[in-house]
């Protein structure tokens, strides 16, 4: 090959540095109002009150988090946001794979109507009233469990964990059933445990989702004080115009040098802060998880 | 055809099955009873609609008043607004977020340094997975009116004045895009990757032997390798037309000054089923949201199936 093909030209470093100093734009873009918050979160709240704060705190305290941790209302709803992603992961991922097992079995004869029922939801939406009326028939209004039911099998995750069984040679189970295992035994001794990887993929989808969500709880729990999340904790604060005094903000920020910008900036924090924690672990599995998905059959 | 004596023996043989594969039944029919529950249980709620629903009465016992609140929906002028809201907000996610995920794939692809192509694909990633609490919170303080943005431009001398960004009705449509667009640009572009890196390397060989420059590769080789893609994604897309708007970000930054262009056809719902009561109206406008996207999505199969395009479902 002629070496000219593979000599760079003046116009070649004219777009590479054009494509650097966008990517820097996007990163930027990306990062700068996550970090603008964090700024807001430790600078004292009378100060940044005086001028805009951009890259770093000017009177840096810890005074605002001191506050927030101090607080009962905000330990119980970590607690309660906790315990519905714990719950949910636990027993989404068990059943979901469970029922995976059941549909990747080539012999299994409901296998395709099953998953026709499951899909099937994905697509059809009976809409929120309806629903609203089921679960407050079902007495979950105002109940823990509501956050647990409604997400306990997605159809999407059914169908990459059942992707990946089947991808799994029979004869594995085959031999097993040979030896006189029972499918309950075949499930728990040799798929799951072989199926570590799409397990962890959509253990990490159903905790993310758990941790995040707030509409449930806007629309099911919304006065009670004892079901209320860290995430709605929050939206109870940016959705507040003017924070009437007996309100969590004006408690929060009475006898302090807090103020509500402050408060909602640390309560932002404290709520992302588990999501990027666990960011590194996650982004390192969804990739493979979404490959998965795609090769359907 | 088969004849009766096979079809007596598979009807045995049904039991039979069932039978020995009853441990394969008791781990799956729980759960096949629970979306039963779940959801297709709120499907016999749909009756609501055709209903004058009141708490007093059992479901089944109310007074049935027919395509009244259907009526009453399509010559209802704020139903329209909410509608054209819907469609305005979910074109323009669909529209921009898409040229937005497809342009990012392309740059991507075009980074010679490993490290640097990771380190920014894993950062914009990261906003999918924060929730829209968080994400309409972040926005709140930039656009805060001693935020960021009302400094700089400020200081820049382009303003005399800090704007209110999020009461002003003229913004709300590009603030909820741009939004969007901030939150899902990195994980859309995964897809145009995947579909990048299933282009055949010989292509671009050929392409260099014939002379063509960089830009001449992306315009000739890359861009037509991911035309199937983006051509099934929009089709699919078609039948996103009523819920790509999407509703939480739109609920958590509403106000009076904007509502008028951010309520969407859930918080039509969510406003008219829970807030005033009127459950049977809030029924029938999800009705029409869940008929009409089924409607979209198998139109955009047909079309999908002329174009001789992988077929969706």
């Amino acid at each position: 090959m002629a070496k000219g093909f593979l000599k760079r030209t003046a116009g070649d470093y004219v777009f590479e540095t054009v494509n650097f100093v966008l990517m820097i734009f996007l990163l930027v873009v990306t990062l700068y109002p996550i970090l603008n918050t964090v700024v807001y979160s430790f600078n004292d709240g009378l100060d940044a009150m005086r001028s805009p704060l951009y890259l770093w705190p000017r009177v840096f305290t810890w005074g605002n988090y001191q506050k927030i941790l101090g607080q009962e209302t905000i330990y119980r709803a970590a607690f309660v946001s906790v315990a519905r992603t714990i719950v949910s992961t636990v027993f989404g991922v068990l059943f979901t794979a469970m029922l995976a097992y059941t549909l990747s079995r080539k012999e299994y004869m409901f296998r395709r109507s099953i998953t026709f029922i499951f899909v099937f939801t994905m697509y059809v939406n009976a809409g929120l009233i309806p629903t609203y009326f089921l679960m407050r028939g079902l007495g979950l209004v105002n109940n823990f469990m509501i956050y647990i039911w409604p997400l306990l099998i997605h159809p999407f995750h059914l169908i990459v964990v059942r992707t990946y069984m089947k991808s799994i040679p029979e004869s594995l189970v085959e031999s097993a059933r040979i030896d006189g295992s029972s499918e309950y035994r075949i499930f728990a001794q040799i798929m799951f445990p072989l199926c570590k990887p799409v397990i962890a993929t959509i253990a990490l989808f159903i905790a993310v989702w758990a941790w995040n969500s707030w509409y449930d709880t806007f629309i099911y729990a919304p006065g009670a004080q004892h079901l209320s999340t860290l995430q709605y904790e929050l939206k109870k604060l940016i959705t507040t115009a003017n924070p009437s005094a007996g309100s969590s903000v004006a408690i929060l920020t009475q006898p302090e040098r807090i103020t509500p910008r402050s408060l909602k900036a640390t309560i932002t924090v404290v709520t992302a802060l588990p999501i990027v924690l666990v960011y590194p672990f996650l982004q390192r599995y969804f990739v493979a998880g979404l490959n998965v998905g795609s090769v359907k059959g | 055809m088969r004849d009766s004596g096979i079809v007596k023996g598979s009807k045995a043989s049904f039991w039979q099955r069932a039978g020995s594969q009853r441990q394969l039944i008791i781990m799956s029919v729980p759960f096949v009873i629970y979306i039963l529950i779940f959801k297709y249980g709120p499907l016999g709620g749909w009756i609501m609609a055709f209903q004058d629903y009141r708490p007093a009465l059992p479901m089944f016992r109310q007074p049935l008043v027919g395509f009244k609140h259907f009526i009453w929906l399509f010559t209802n002028d704020q139903f329209y607004i909410v509608l054209r809201n819907t469609i305005v907000m979910a074109v323009l996610n669909i529209g921009f977020g898409t040229i937005a995920s497809i342009t990012l794939a392309l740059l991507l692809n075009e980074i010679k340094v490993k490290a640097f192509k990771r380190t920014v694909q894993t950062i914009s990633y990261l906003p999918h997975f924060l929730s829209w609490v968080i994400v309409v919170s972040l926005l709140n303080n930039i656009l805060h009116v001693e935020g960021v943005l009302n400094n700089v431009t400020m200081s820049l001398g382009l303003r005399e004045e800090p704007r209110l960004f999020l009461q002003e009705p003229r913004l709300a449509w590009p603030i909820v895009t741009l939004t969007t667009i901030w939150k899902n640009v990195g994980w859309g572009s995964i897809i145009y990757l995947a579909a990048i890196a299933g282009i055949d390397p010989q292509l671009y060989e050929a392409a260099t032997m014939d002379g063509c420059r960089r830009m001449q590769k992306m315009r000739y080789v890359t861009l037509p390798g991911m035309k199937p893609t983006i051509v099934i994604l929009l089709i699919m897309n078609i039948g996103r037309t009523l819920t790509a708007a999407g509703f939480e970000l739109q609920l958590l930054i509403e106000n009076g000054i904007i509502r008028r262009y951010t309520e969407t056809l859930e918080i039509f719902a969510l406003h008219y089923g829970l807030h005033i009561r009127q459950y049977s109206l809030g029924a029938a406008s999800g009705i029409f949201t869940t008929f009409v996207s089924i409607a979209l999505l198998l139109g955009a199969n047909k079309i999908a199936d002329v174009l001789g395009e992988e077929s969706l479902m």
